[in-house]
């Protein structure tokens, strides 16, 4: 089996008001970048995990993001396989 | 009516909520997390705290410890399970109560004492309580902000499923101001704010000590 490394980013969803990137963005206005217009603040997790194939990995961490790692209610996420 | 109090690892309101079941007479249990024995409780509280230090995100770690399995089956059998604060967010994570729970509007940690309207006092938990009724209690969290769809929003509102709410100022930004919500059936009922911490007149509000004066009651 390869090992693959997974990136899986979490947000908020869209609508969903989040302070953190509020005041990121705030704080960037302050510092003269006028130009930002909106700042999302998610979580990212790396996973190292082992498959056969891209798909088959992509397939196991959508399931686990499903159950436990993003919550449905609020966060939609996005998956990224890469070969070590 | 006997009572179980759940500890995870990260509880830390699990001695206050047996201080004010002592205090209406009762003798609690406490209930361990790796344990799959509910001890022939009849009502589980699944109590405060940072349960697994909210990793990933409050709650979403300790639905999955071995004796949450227990609690899902003795809930889905009519069980009374009530959770406090962690609780409530755990509850909200097993799927055991609709909606989630985000990060304050504040983005800070909360301790205050807020007052609270009691939208519905036709259940097991605030029967003792009037309608419309405004209590004082504590809140002390960082992901209190309830959150819901608007259509299942609609269907909570449908139910009377909104059994407390926020009363004046929302602390947290809550949909709706929600503070406590119940399930359609009435056997499970998740609350932010601390009734334990409020059931003594030196602590500052004794507006807790009805929610487990419920408890001694024959049903």
């Amino acid at each position: 089996m390869k090992k693959w490394t997974v990136i899986l980013e979490i947000f908020l969803k869209d609508g969903i008001f989040d302070p953190q990137g509020k005041t990121i963005k705030d704080a960037l206005h302050n510092l003269g970048f006028k130009e930002v217009e909106e700042v999302r603040m998610g979580k990212v997790l790396k996973i190292d995990i082992y498959g056969d194939n891209k798909n088959e990995v992509f397939e196991k961490i959508k399931k686990m993001s499903e159950i436990f790692l993003a919550n449905p209610v609020t966060e939609d996420f996005n998956i990224r396989v890469e070969e070590e | 009516m006997k009572v179980g109090i759940v500890i995870f690892p990260g509880t830390n309101c699990d001695m206050d909520t047996y201080h004010a079941l002592k205090i209406v007479g009762l003798k609690p249990v406490y209930l361990w997390h790796k344990e799959h024995d509910l001890k022939d409780v009849d009502l589980v509280i699944l109590p405060g705290g940072f349960s697994y230090g909210d990793y990933l995100r409050a709650g979403a770690i300790a639905r999955f410890s071995p004796i949450m399995r227990e609690v899902v089956d003795f809930a889905n059998k009519g069980g009374y399970v009530l959770g406090i604060c962690n609780g409530f967010q755990i509850l909200l994570e097993a799927g055991l109560l609709p909606g989630a729970m985000l990060p304050n509007i504040t983005n800070s940690f909360i301790c205050k004492e807020v007052y609270l309207e009691v939208l519905n006092n036709n259940n097991f938990f605030l029967r003792r309580y009037s309608k419309g009724e405004i209590i004082k209690m504590p809140i002390a969290h960082k992901e209190g902000r309830y959150y819901i769809s608007q259509k299942e929003l609609e269907e909570l509102k449908e139910n009377n499923q909104i059994v407390l709410k926020y009363f004046g100022e929302n602390p947290n930004g809550s949909i709706e101001s929600i503070a406590g919500i119940i399930n359609k059936r009435g056997n499970v009922m998740g609350m932010m704010p601390h009734p334990e911490r409020a059931v003594e007149l030196f602590l500052g509000s004794q507006s807790g000590i009805n929610l487990f004066l419920s408890f001694l009651d024959e049903e």
